[in-house]
């Protein structure tokens, strides 16, 4: 796919740089005390913290990953929102906010110190922090990648006479920078502010994408008639793993996506709970994530559509891909390095399926194959080839823009937790306990600095380790599964023990390790897909194979901390309250009208995201 | 905080709006073929003007939003 990129796609991206920029400078005089730089000053209206909670979740997984998936699986991918996102964000609206706000603690390893103990807050806190700095550097490295692909700063590069091998150090150096800018100056509210700004434009940049590819395509049902059989339909096949595109049952599909994997990352990740804790109130800290549930219900139609487009369109010839080079490039008797990097191009895109080209061998220009040796698809082309394939210059450049755009705001979100959870949980609470609060922000803008640095270095480890990615969703799958029973076990049982959430918490991560340990994904080899010790059973996809990890640390964790605590010393009442359910008066929401209350905004959210299942059955 | 963030939103819009306008609308006549990949539609000019009018409300209710703040701070 050839870049055509003009003075004012460039103009468009230096623009919105300096706007992310410029929204620090302006707040950087705001921060005055450690709530000010960690949590806003608890002052963000709800609807932005709303928009921010979603927005710190578009990094690169999100955009690229989710429309890659829509090419791979089709309109199921939307599972991952309807199914894995909505229930989990009304339930931490509704039930759990009360108890996060409500005690006040900073971050979500406190409230584990405030409701068991202190060992419980350190191990939940260390291995945050070193996720934060893995995903933070991975959305780098991936960023970095798209743009030597994209070819989008070439011709800067060329016309500086810098060597064209800079360009990913450069990109990686430069969004740095950027993030480390604005999050440096105005804290959390700056990283707040931009999501929020980033949001819009990621909306902007890709709402006449899907609006261009659907005409293209004609209409919704031109999509069905064009798109692979069964692409259009969410639950087609979903009751039998052999037909399922996730290779899963619908027990494994509701209780591992839609519970364990889902509540454990929505109602636990600091990540996003951050953006809630800064609210301006208790009532805005409830709606939240419920304010989030909107967009988030109809993102699949801006993420997932263009995946399912890219895969539905006609496969382009090796002509029309490079069609003002073509001719010399697919003829030239001495191919040069640039005409042999467009015809690997155009030999992968023309053995591809749509705009979905095939996976080519970095080293050797080769197309990869798999087992039944046809060629292997790169899906996650579909965004990109999409923008590249129907933006011409200026809108491409805002395309691109928006496309940056997600990747830092996952960055920002990562970094700014990263800096909290660094200074209170980790620095406050082992290392200087009694310090002054002028220092504890003076120790955040240092975490902000060494944070970055880290994701910088653990950016360069996922460009060594290709499977960096597979090793990051491991961790997520064993940390995050035992954490969400850790914490519903807190927040709703008083009988709950510090000893009991630990090993109980430890108990998970090992009952993940060892089932992942025991297990492989078809067509996988053993090592970091699993079966490391043996192989007793084959999952059809990985998937299957996560989802049921997850459910296996969950249910370890539930019945190891039920058990110990049964046989370990409690809390007294009176320690719980505004920790537990049954020790806290509960919210009163009467002083609101009743289409107002989280209840209400909660239950219209469930039956939209109902209806949305039932239309795409 | 004295700043409402549809102030930065809308003026973000309303400069790459009109950017994308004043180019859709130049390219229009001078290189109408730049069109031929988004179907013939010129969508720098269409999506320019949206995001123009789309910007200048959230400019206009920033700026009104971070007047009350302002007032609200000077006024506790």
């Amino acid at each position: 796919m050839h870049t055509t990129l003009a003075w004012i796609d460039y103009l468009i991206m230096v623009i919105y740089f300096a706007f992310v920029l410029g929204i620090g400078f302006s707040l950087k005089r705001y921060m005055k005390t450690s709530t000010d730089f960690f949590l806003s000053g608890r002052s963000i209206p709800a609807w932005v913290a709303g928009l921010a909670f979603i927005s710190a979740n578009l990094g690169a997984q999100e955009v690229i990953g989710m429309a890659a998936s829509g090419a791979k699986y089709g309109i199921a991918t939307a599972h991952f929102y309807w199914l894995g996102a909505i229930p989990a964000m009304v339930f931490v609206g509704i039930f759990m906010m009360p108890f996060y706000y409500g005690s006040r603690a900073r971050s979500t390893p406190e409230y584990l110190r405030l409701r068991f103990d202190e060992k419980t807050r350190g191990l939940n806190a260390i291995t945050f922090a070193l996720m934060t700095i893995m995903s933070s550097g991975i959305s780098m490295y991936v960023m970095a990648k798209l743009i030597v692909t994209l070819h989008i700063f070439d011709a800067p590069m060329r016309a500086a006479g810098l060597p064209m091998s800079w360009i990913f150090h450069i990109s990686i150096l430069v969004s740095a920078l950027i993030t480390l800018g604005y999050v440096y100056l105005g804290g959390l509210t700056s990283a707040i502010y931009n999501e929020v700004l980033q949001f819009f434009l990621i909306v902007a940049g890709f709402f006449p994408l899907v609006c261009l590819g659907l005409k293209s395509v004609g209409g919704w049902e031109g999509l069905l008639e064009k798109a692979p059989s069964g692409f259009g339909h969410a639950w087609q096949g979903m009751t039998d793993p052999a037909t399922s595109p996730f290779g899963v049952e619908v027990f494994g599909l509701a209780m591992g996506l839609g519970f364990v994997l889902s509540f454990g990352y929505w109602c636990t990740d600091f990540l996003v709970i951050q953006r809630a804790m800064a609210a301006d109130s208790m009532r805005s800290a409830r709606r939240t994530p419920l304010i989030a549930a909107v967009p988030k219900m109809i993102f699949p139609f801006l993420v997932i559509l263009p995946g399912l487009i890219a895969v539905a369109l006609p496969t382009p010839t090796a002509a029309e891909l490079v069609p003002d080079v073509a001719e010399k490039v697919l003829n030239a008797d001495k191919p040069d390095d640039q005409t042999d990097a467009f015809r690997n191009a155009a030999a992968a895109a023309a053995a591809g399926k749509g705009l979905i080209p095939a996976k080519v061998d970095f080293v050797s220009g080769e197309i990869m194959l798999d087992a039944d040796g046809k060629p292997e698809l790169d899906y996650d082309m579909a965004i990109p080839n999409m923008l590249l394939h129907y933006f011409p210059t200026g809108l491409l450049g805002l395309g691109l823009t928006a496309l940056l755009a997600s990747f830092m705001s996952g960055m920002a979100g990562n970094v700014t937790a990263f800096n909290t959870v660094w200074t209170f949980d980790i620095y406050q609470a082992y290392i200087k306990p009694q310090a002054s609060d002028k220092h504890y922000l003076w120790m955040g803008h240092f975490a902000t600095l060494f944070g970055t640095a880290f994701s910088i270095a653990a950016a360069y480890v996922a460009a060594r380790f290709n499977n960096i990615m597979d090793l990051l969703q491991l961790v997520f799958a064993f940390v995050n599964a035992p954490l969400l029973a850790t914490f519903l076990l807190g927040m709703f049982w008083k009988r709950a023990t510090a000893d009991g959430a630990f090993f109980g918490l430890l108990s998970g991560i090992v009952a993940a390790t060892i089932h992942h340990a025991l297990t492989l994904p078809m067509g996988s080899e053993w090592g970091i897909k699993g079966a490391w010790i043996a192989n007793l059973h084959t999952y059809r996809e990985v998937m299957a194979q996560s989802f049921w990890s997850a459910i296996f640390a969950f249910a370890a964790c539930l019945v190891v901390t039920v058990v110990v605590s049964l046989f370990t010393r409690p809390h007294k009442d009176e320690e719980l309250v505004g920790l537990v359910y049954s020790m806290t008066p509960h919210t009163v929401d009467e002083e609101q009208t009743w289409y107002k209350r989280p209840a209400a905004l909660g239950a219209a959210v469930i039956i939209a995201a109902v209806a949305l299942n039932v239309i795409f059955r | 905080m004295n700043l409402d963030i549809r102030t930065p939103i809308g003026l973000l819009f309303l400069i790459i709006g009109a950017l994308l306008a004043v180019f859709g609308l130049a390219t229009h006549f001078t290189d109408p073929a730049l069109y031929d990949r988004s179907l013939g539609v010129n969508v720098n000019l269409w999506w320019g003007l949206a995001m123009l009018i789309f910007g200048g409300a959230m400019f206009h209710y920033g700026r009104r939003a971070t007047a009350r703040l302002i007032a609200a701070a000077q006024n506790p």
